[in-house]
């Protein structure tokens, strides 16, 4: 009996210094990590963007867990920034950030995670490849990819990835018309 | 063995990728790239270091019969660590080797050389082995993640070597590359390796 209650000792002190230390570790990066977080969105709104000087994370609308980052200068709008995922990619989660005017013509597209095939399906990340969505809308552009008979460019090798991506965006796009009235309107309020 | 010798046999004669062929998960997965390879050595030498010191000076007090779980969680908890700092710190980095750094804590170079090494050994002499298996270790994956950077990219750590015109074969940098490339470079460390034995 004194031998097992001695491993459990041990054992357990091991566990509470192990917790200890990670405590002290986490409090003391908590603040480094948020700003990692919190840079690495900011840089990606503001490539999707036209320029902005308001914070957008803090500008934010959420409406049915749909995020909206609207980006202002001198006050007005300039635009809007929201993530659209998909898991019709060539293997696993897409997610990209696409930036609209308060028009609604989209103004540019980043590509926050994807694990799609480095050489191939990956060159969909290009800025080359991304700004042929640049100016175009969800009601005067067709939403397929050439092969499809739509407006967008595919890559040669990889077809299902950009088909993916312009299926993503389109579906976003959709919700933001949906929400438009109400992104600009609670802006307003806010003020 | 003097501190020297436990130090540089980690790097040379008992290197842990060329030469016993353990922790391959990662040595495959995230040699990409050489600074890929690089980091993931570097965080990897750090928790072996810190491991094994630790494990050392408590070689005495943890009973055999529950060390494994003691060792478990030192090195959980400074693979926790590496995981928090790279995060804050070197954020993009952190995503690029992404779920492979808390893998670090099932690689086995790290509980080998604790069960092997460390819990056996005095704190100084855990360090310098915990060294030299970590700078051995780096070496092998930055040397792995360059040859695959280069023929798949055209580059070595980011610097582009062998001009535009040069046609990237991306075989080296998806996983069969890893594997050809490893294959090799083993190859040809073994070829070396008789040809000093022959003329010895």
């Amino acid at each position: 009996m004194k031998g097992i209650a001695k491993l459990v000792l041990v054992l357990a002190l091991v566990c509470v210094a192990a917790a200890l230390g990670l405590s002290v570790v986490e409090q003391l990066t908590r603040e480094p990590i948020a700003q990692a977080l919190r840079k690495e969105l900011l840089d990606a709104v503001e490539a999707v963007l036209p320029s902005f000087d308001n914070a957008p994370d803090e500008d934010k609308i959420v409406i049915e867990e749909r995020v909206y980052y609207v980006g202002k200068k001198d006050g007005v709008p300039v635009g809007a920034a929201f993530k659209v995922s998909t898991m019709e990619g060539y293997s696993g989660l897409i997610t990209a950030l696409v930036g609209v005017n308060p028009g609604g013509e989209v103004n540019g597209v980043s590509i926050l995670i994807h694990t799609e095939t480095p050489g191939l399906g990956a060159k969909f990340t290009d800025s080359e490849y991304l700004k042929q969505f640049k100016g175009k809308e969800l009601s005067t552009a067709q939403w397929l990819v050439k092969k499809d008979g739509g407006d967008f460019d595919q890559i040669t090798g990889a077809t299902v990835t950009p088909r993916a991506l312009v299926a993503a965006i389109e579906s976003g796009l959709t919700s933001f018309t949906t929400d438009k009235a109400k992104i600009f309107a609670a802006r307003e309020d806010k003020r | 063995m003097s501190l020297i010798t436990q130090f540089t046999k980690g790097i040379g004669r008992e290197n842990p990728v060329f030469r016993l062929l353990l922790g391959m998960c990662p040595t495959l997965a995230v040699t990409t790239e050489a600074v890929n390879g690089l980091a993931m050595g570097l965080a990897t030498t750090f928790v072996l270091v810190c491991a094994n010191v630790v494990i050392s000076l408590l070689r005495n007090v943890i009973p055999s019969k529950v060390r494994i779980p003691c060792f478990i969680v030192i090195i959980a908890t400074f693979v926790t660590v590496v995981d928090l700092v790279m995060n804050g710190f070197v954020h993009d980095l952190h995503k690029t080797l992404g779920v492979f750094i808390p893998l670090i804590v099932v690689n086995c170079v790290i509980l080998g050389r604790a069960e092997a090494y460390a819990s056996k050994n005095g704190s100084m002499l855990a360090l310098a082995d915990g060294l030299g298996m970590g700078l051995g270790f780096t070496l092998s994956l930055t040397i792995l993640g360059a040859v695959r950077e280069l023929f798949g990219n055209g580059s070595v750590f980011g610097m582009e070597l062998l001009g535009s015109g040069y046609h990237p074969v991306i075989i080296m940098i998806l996983p069969p590359g890893a594997f050809i490339s490893l294959g090799l470079i083993l190859a040809a460390i073994n070829h070396y390796g008789k040809l000093r034995a022959d003329s010895a």
